[in-house]
């Protein structure tokens, strides 16, 4: 059965491409745009000589990611008009944060809601602001609110009227419910102005969070994706310091897990002491890859066990009991 | 508070009948214009004006009246993104 | 399966067979589909079991709407034809994308725009049987360069009272009863209109047709046409510039009118004293 592993191997060696025919595109394509890499795959595979018919769609998904990058950055720049005068830092993560900074990571990448990171006594100030400027909540749901505040570690998602995108604002990387507690003020200490008003966390930081947000917060959905962001961080700034700024953030397992898994996967630098594989590693790469080259979704047991542990993660178990009975109830009515 | 329009490149303004259709390059967006907001932008420019110096302008080329009510205007200009206020 | 209409190319492969051998026989006459599609649409059942047990049909492909409902494996036609809509929809970016039916006449196109039963492919399909090439009933293709139309003849997908209206000669798709839209029926484009797939044409005309109404003809300007154009366009946002010079130049070149018909026999003679 073709699995993923056809996309993380173009991804890593674009001239693998040159041995494949129109099936082997076809899955090859299609799994990229299930995986959210359509522009990142046209951005790795330019300038190599391709079929034509690859080419016109490697030059759709390119400017799809220009356009993507577009919206996303004017977004980033109407929440800093909107909060500048509260004179707080304002850090952006993830596919944002990328494509401001310039990053590899951020080269043809696909980005969806604005992600913020601010100081959490800055939380009510921000919500009130953001208020006050077009954003409204997404589902006016008292559970869900409730949830949010309590347990998550980002208020919940708030949408634009005029513009229509999302924006999640966080305090920290994690949810205060999940066994690792990053040092949230170490993140907003260290954070890197962009000189534009707004920031970016630092390297070491960044990678920490890209690790973090593959393994451990999440059930893998996306992981393809997320794990080449932890590839392009690591190799554009080398591992230096991280392991002692993951130590700091109680994030050190996941991030050697995700080095050793991009190793694996796109060949990745990354000192030798990540390398060495647990038990569950084959897992996690198996459902990383669990997608065909009709864009289906496969390997579903793996899936759900993922799923299942990723609320484990998030939460305590009685917590997590709760969370997915209301959802459950809340399902059927 | 300065309130300051978008480099010149930033846009590209279709004059259509009833109103003028503005790209604005950094958002992607389309806005559609109608009097005073395409003469609030040219006047405003990339350097900015308060108000005050706005409506004074304003004034000079334009036959303003107390029903134009400026402020509003700028307002949307703000919420719209074309404006920026600093 | 593969097909190819107009400029893009599909791939469409499903749990059963049934869907697939009628979507083989409505799309005969149609060029085979390239060897790497543009887009691939699935119809998978929506839980595993429901593969046997009262088949239920998933529309899923490249690009999937989360509220696009399931349909019964009876309706499995139209849920592939409404999963290819879907992809050109929400990821073709080569054209600016109208939702509308154009017919084309001695190289002049007249394109015709508006809500879901204003009857833009009835008389899309009265005009082809009356000798107009059909350029599409769905979608009007808008070249981002020169602002001709690229044909889309997909097949025509005609409901209710519009199929006996229409019915004779072509080839039909199965009488797809009880849909959420009543009864669907899909007539095949002729020959006329499959030949020239790949033959543009520039538009001449924009109509915004209404049924129902009492005969009415209104000359409708630009700056109203910008804005109802915007909002029957898929692709509009996503294109950026390209699509904004795209429309502005359609709606200051091309005349735009509104028509009012109570009837298809008057839209006719309307849509002839109209276009001169």
């Amino acid at each position: 059965m073709t699995d993923a592993r056809l996309l993380a191997a173009a991804l890593r060696n674009p001239a693998s491409t040159t041995a494949l025919d129109g099936e082997g595109w076809t899955a090859l394509l299609t799994m990229a745009r299930a995986e959210q890499l359509a522009g990142t795959l046209a951005w790795r595979l330019a300038g190599l000589p391709l079929p034509a018919e690859v080419q016109d769609w490697l030059a759709d998904a390119q400017a799809g990611a220009v356009q993507a990058r577009r919206t996303a950055l004017w977004e980033a720049e109407m929440a800093r008009r909107v909060l500048a005068p509260l004179g707080t830092p304002l850090i952006m993560l993830k596919g944002t944060a990328y494509a401001a900074a310039g990053l590899m990571a951020g080269q043809g990448r696909q980005i969806g809601d604005l992600d913020l990171l601010v100081s959490r006594d800055q939380l009510a100030a921000v919500e009130r602001a953001l208020l006050g400027g077009g954003w409204e909540w997404v589902k006016p749901d008292a559970y869900d609110d409730h949830y949010y505040r309590t347990w998550m570690h980002e208020l919940p998602p708030l949408i634009h009227r005029e513009r229509d995108r999302m924006i999640d604002v966080h305090h920290t990387i994690l949810p205060p419910t999940a066994r690792p507690s990053p040092d949230a003020a170490a993140l907003v200490a260290s954070a890197e102005p962009l000189g534009n008003g707004l920031s970016i966390l630092s390297h070491a930081d960044m990678v920490v969070h890209a690790a973090a947000h593959l393994l451990a917060d999440g059930d893998l959905a996306g992981g393809l994706r997320n794990l080449w962001d932890v590839h392009c961080l690591l190799t554009e700034f080398g591992g230096e310091g991280v392991d002692e700024r993951a130590v700091c953030h109680g994030l050190l397992p996941q991030v050697m897990r995700a080095g050793r898994q991009a190793h694996a996967l796109f060949g990745t630098e990354v000192p030798e002491s990540w390398r060495k594989w647990d038990s569950l590693d084959r897992l996690i790469q198996r459902r990383v890859l669990a997608r065909d080259g009709w864009g289906r979704a496969v390997r579903p047991a793996t899936r759900a066990a993922f799923y299942v542990r990723s609320h484990w993660l998030r939460m305590p178990p009685g917590l997590l009991a709760r969370h997915l009975w209301i959802k459950w109830r809340r399902g059927r009515a | 508070m300065i309130y300051r329009a978008p480099p010149a490149d930033a846009l590209l303004a279709e004059p259509i009948d009833a109103f003028t259709a503005v790209y604005h390059r950094p958002s992607g967006q389309t806005h559609l214009l109608v009097e005073p907001a395409p003469e609030i932008l040219d006047a405003l420019g990339r350097d900015g004006l308060t108000l005050a110096k706005l409506r004074a302008a304003l004034a000079e080329r334009y036959d303003l009246t107390e029903a134009d009510d400026l402020a509003e205007r700028l307002e949307e200009l703000v919420a719209a993104g074309l404006v920026s206020a600093a | 399966m593969k097909v190819r209409v107009g400029p893009a190319s599909f791939r469409v492969g499903s749990a059963w067979s049934q869907p697939l051998a009628q979507l083989r026989a409505l799309y005969a006459d149609y060029p085979p589909g390239d060897s790497v599609p543009d887009f691939t649409v699935r119809l998978e059942p929506t839980r595993p079991w429901r593969r046997w047990v009262r088949p239920s049909v998933a529309i899923a492909g490249d690009y999937m709407l989360p509220e696009a409902a399931p349909l019964p494996l009876a309706h499995a036609l139209l849920a592939a034809e409404m999963a290819m809509n879907l992809q050109v929809a929400l990821g073709w970016r080569r054209h600016l994308l109208l939702h509308a039916a154009a017919v084309e006449k001695d190289g002049r196109a007249l394109v015709m725009t508006g809500e879901s039963g204003a009857g833009k492919s009835t008389l899309a399909a009265m005009l082809m049987r009356r000798g107009w090439r059909l350029l599409g009933d769905e979608f009007a293709l808008v070249d981002l360069h020169n602002g001709s139309l690229h044909p889309f003849p997909r097949p025509i997908s005609l409901k209710n009272d519009s199929i006996a209206a229409l019915a004779g000669e072509g080839r039909w798709g199965p009488e797809l009863v009880g849909t959420p839209k009543g009864t669907i029926r899909h007539l095949v484009p002729d020959a006329l209109a499959l030949a020239g797939m790949n033959r543009q044409a520039m538009p001449a005309m924009l109509l915004f047709p209404r049924y129902g109404f009492a005969p009415a003809t209104r000359a409708v300007p630009a700056s109203e046409a910008f804005v109802r154009l915007t909002a029957a366009s898929t692709n509009y946002a996503n294109l950026g510039e390209p699509g904004f010079r795209a429309l502005t130049r359609l709606v200051r070149e091309v005349p735009t009118v509104a028509v009012d018909y109570p009837d298809g026999a008057s839209a006719l003679a309307m849509v002839d004293e109209i276009w001169g």
